[in-house]
Order: structure tokens, then C-alpha cells, then sequence
């Protein structure tokens, strides 16, 4: 059974990743507190607007330590977009805000030459001993990246101005920075393969 | 830097259904946009553009079920425009399905409402829509489908939209609009040398060396309709031109 919960992050685009995961026949809820992040075999945090106000929302839901335990422990998650930058200490984008402090690395801003926010495809090659991505083409919509490979995860990678991380993985953890719920047909397989997981973990 | 063009389906949606004019008058039928939006992406668009030109409350409410329905259907991105007055509009566009939302008239109105959205939903699905006519000396913003003209300079209203959220310009020339005599490369060129957020050329288009002019002249994605809708051309077919012109486009 592909059962998801989906953390309440905000409205944008929140509903774009509920279709996609409907379409792979996931039943998707969303989460009401800390106990159903630990409880459920698959767990989606997507991406909305700030680093801060994402964070923000996380917190006053109390939801910040059930997630650092589940990724830690590698069990299903996936993180879309911003949702893989809280994965980090801090950013750029919100100084003074904290992350879930799973990654040492810090967000930063796409530096000047190119159009940000970085907004379309682009290519993604998938890192060594990728088990999810596949070289393909991604859509992106952000201004923000992190671009050093945290030890102990796999990195695909992406030009932008520069090469940053477009997905870590480690075990069942997938973070992508591009959207794949709206990746077409490479995206829907990536979802796929993450859901298989979930329904082998559940 | 290998960020591809992106080739957008702009469908006009008025009642339910996909319309389609010149310079926004006219408006005869062209199909369902359930339909419409999931043969473009299977032609390979790499986004699609609702347009909600409906001029009742009524209409309005059509125009959210018909964002649900795409949604469901559409695995790429879905950027909706037209009648957005709040960041509360917005916010029930995103939450049937949109991933950006575009203002218009209400931005001219009152531009505060562009950083308004921008700080609710983030800048990336803030996406300010442009009408622009030409006149004697640049091009002036144009409202309420063309009927209005403002006295904006188009220009430097999209700079300012820009440094006050907007993530994206979506930039129509009202002359060309719907008459396949090419977009207005004048116009793409003067905003996007004075703004670092995707501009996207609209209006005009008719074939592959349009689209390659617009994206040559600065434009990160470019719009089309009529060509479409009158099954003259795929977007297949667009974008393997582009490629053969030596535009990275996603294949």
C-alpha cells in the first residue's frame, strides 16, 4: 500500500505534489501532528516560498524532531525544493532562521550571470551509486541552492552559473531540489521508485 | 549553463472552455482545456499558461474547476492568470492546482499586492502579466483586456514589479496578439536587458523563426496559441526547429 503524509508547509503547490502522488496511486494525507510524521511509511515535505517561513510552519506544528529522527534513521521521506534546503542548518534567504540541522551545509543564493530565479529545465546527472535519479531533465523554480556534498549522502548535480545539488540521497531519504511532481514522465518515474520504497518500508 | 527554453501553450479560458481572439476580441471556440493541456504536454510543452478571460463571477467559478481538472491530468508546471484582485485569489488558485499565479490589472491598481503574493507563496510563482502597446516612444501598459491605457511606461513598470517580488514577467504585446505577425523583438529586448527574472515573449507568434527571434532577443520561454489551437503546428515540431537553430530546448 503506497500511503503518504504529506507535512503541511503551506498552499503553494502543495497540491501539484498531492495529483502527482495520486496519479502513482499513493493515498496521501496530510499530517496532523508529530505522531503521524513517525508513525507513516512515507512522509513528503514539499517546497513553498521561504526558508524562513517553511521552517516557521514546521515548528509551530512541532513537527521539526520527528523529521530529523526519520531521516536520520533514513526511512522514506522525500523532500521537494525547499523542503530538501530545511534539511540544512541555515540559509541565505532567512538569516537568523534554523533549519532541521540534518546537513552542516548552507543554503545559499545562485551567484549573478544567470536569471534567478532559476526557473525551467534543466539537465540533472545523477550522482555515483544514485539508486533513484536518472540523467534526464528536471523543472526548477528556485533562487536558492546548496552546492557542497554533504559526507554520507549521494549527489546528482546541475548547472547553473556553477554546479550545486539538485538531489542527495541516503537510504530511503530522497531531496530533491527540482520539482518532480511537475518533471513529466522522468519525474513521475522518480516519484515511482521512491513509492516503492514506501511500500516496502510499510 | 544549460537551462533549456521553454516553448508554453497559452490557453485562453472563458466558461469552461478554451477561446481564442485577436488582440483579446473575437473570441470563437477552441476545445476543452482538459483535453487541450494534456495533448500539449504530450507534444512535449514545458508548461502550460491558463488564461482566465471570463468577465462574470460565475465564469470565475468555472475557471477553479477548470485548474483542478488540468491539475490532475498535468505533470508539468501550471501557470494561471486573470482575474487575480488578492493574495487570497492566488492563494485559491494554488491551492486548486496552480504552481504560479499571474496579476495584471490589480497590480497597476494597487503594485503592493505583487510583494503580497510574492511574501505568501514566494517569488517563484509570482508572475507579473504585461500588456503592452506601442506608441510613439516605447510601449505603454494596457488594462481590461486592451480597453484602458494607463500612461505606464512598460519598462520601467517591470523593473519596479521586479524589485518589489514578481519572479517572472509574462510579456504581451497587445498589437500582435492572435495576428501571427511575429512577437514584438523591440519590446522582449527592452525588458529583459533591464530585468534578471525569466521574461517570457507572448503574442504574435506563427512559426519556428518567431519563437527563435524572441528567445535570441532575450525572452527564457515563449508563448503560443492560435498556431496551436488551429493544429498548424505541434509544439514537437516547434521545438526540434529550435534545436536544429541551436536553442537547447528539452527534447
Amino acid at each position: 500500500m503506497r500511503r503518504v503524509t504529506i507535512v503541511p508547509t503551506g498552499t503553494a503547490n502543495t497540491a501539484s505534489v498531492v495529483a502527482a502522488l495520486t496519479r502513482l496511486g499513493a493515498a496521501v494525507e496530510k499530517a496532523a501532528s508529530a505522531g503521524d510524521v513517525e508513525t507513516s511509511a512515507g512522509v513528503v515535505l514539499p517546497g513553498v516560498g521561504a526558508f524562513g517561513a517553511a521552517m516557521d510552519r514546521i515548528d509551530s506544528l512541532v513537527l521539526a524532531t520527528a523529521l530529523r529522527e526519520r531521516i536520520e534513521a533514513n526511512r522514506p521521506t522525500l523532500a521537494v525544493c525547499v523542503g530538501m534546503q530545511l534539511l540544512s542548518r541555515n540559509s541565505e534567504e532567512s538569516p537568523g532562521a534554523t533549519g532541521l540541522k540534518v546537513l552542516e551545509e548552507t543554503v545559499g543564493r545562485f551567484g549573478d550571470g544567470v536569471t534567478v530565479p532559476q526557473m525551467g529545465w534543466n539537465r540533472v546527472e545523477p550522482g555515483p551509486g544514485s539508486q533513484f535519479v536518472e540523467s534526464g531533465w528536471a523543472y526548477f523554480a528556485n533562487s536558492y541552492r546548496i552546492d557542497q556534498l554533504p559526507e554520507g549522502w549521494v549527489g546528482s548535480s546541475t548547472d547553473h552559473g556553477g554546479e550545486f545539488l539538485s538531489a542527495l540521497e541516503k537510504g530511503d531519504v530522497l531531496a530533491c531540489q527540482f520539482h518532480p511532481e511537475l518533471s513529466g514522465e522522468w519525474g513521475a518515474r522518480l516519484l515511482d521508485r521512491w513509492l516503492d520504497r514506501v511500500e516496502t518500508a510499510a | 549553463m544549460t537551462l533549456a527554453s521553454r516553448v508554453i501553450p497559452c490557453l485562453d479560458i472563458k466558461d469552461g472552455r478554451v477561446v481564442k481572439g485577436v488582440r483579446f476580441q473575437g473570441l470563437r471556440d477552441a476545445g476543452d482545456p482538459v483535453e487541450c493541456a494534456g495533448l500539449y504536454e504530450r507534444q512535449g510543452a514545458d508548461e502550460i499558461v491558463l488564461l482566465d478571460v471570463s468577465a462574470t463571477p460565475e465564469g470565475r467559478g468555472h475557471a477553479l474547476d477548470t485548474v483542478r481538472a488540468v491539475r490532475s491530468v498535468l505533470s508539468i508546471p501550471l501557470s494561471v492568470g486573470g482575474g487575480v484582485r488578492s493574495a487570497d485569489d492566488a492563494g485559491r488558485l494554488l491551492e486548486a492546482g496552480a504552481d504560479k499565479v499571474g496579476i495584471n490589472t490589480a497590480a497597476v491598481s494597487r503594485p503592493g499586492l505583487i510583494g503580497e503574493i510574492a511574501e505568501r507563496f514566494g517569488t517563484q510563482c509570482t508572475v507579473l502579466a504585461v500588456d503592452a502597446a506601442a506608441g510613439a516612444a516605447g510601449w505603454e501598459v494596457v488594462v481590461e483586456s486592451g480597453r484602458k491605457r494607463t500612461g505606464l511606461d512598460v519598462v520601467e513598470w517591470c523593473r519596479k514589479a521586479v524589485a518589489i517580488g514578481a519572479g517572472e514577467i509574462l510579456l504581451t504585446s497587445w498589437d500582435r496578439d492572435g495576428t501571427r505577425s511575429g512577437y514584438d523583438i523591440d519590446l522582449i529586448t527592452s525588458v529583459s536587458s533591464v530585468v534578471t527574472v525569466p521574461v517570457i515573449a507572448s503574442g504574435g507568434a506563427d512559426g519556428p523563426g518567431h519563437l527563435v527571434a524572441a528567445i535570441e532577443a532575450g525572452a527564457s520561454a515563449a508563448l503560443i496559441a492560435s498556431i496551436l489551437h488551429d493544429g498548424d503546428t505541434t509544439v514537437g515540431d516547434l521545438k526540434e526547429a529550435l534545436g536544429e537553430a541551436g536553442i537547447v530546448v528539452r527534447p
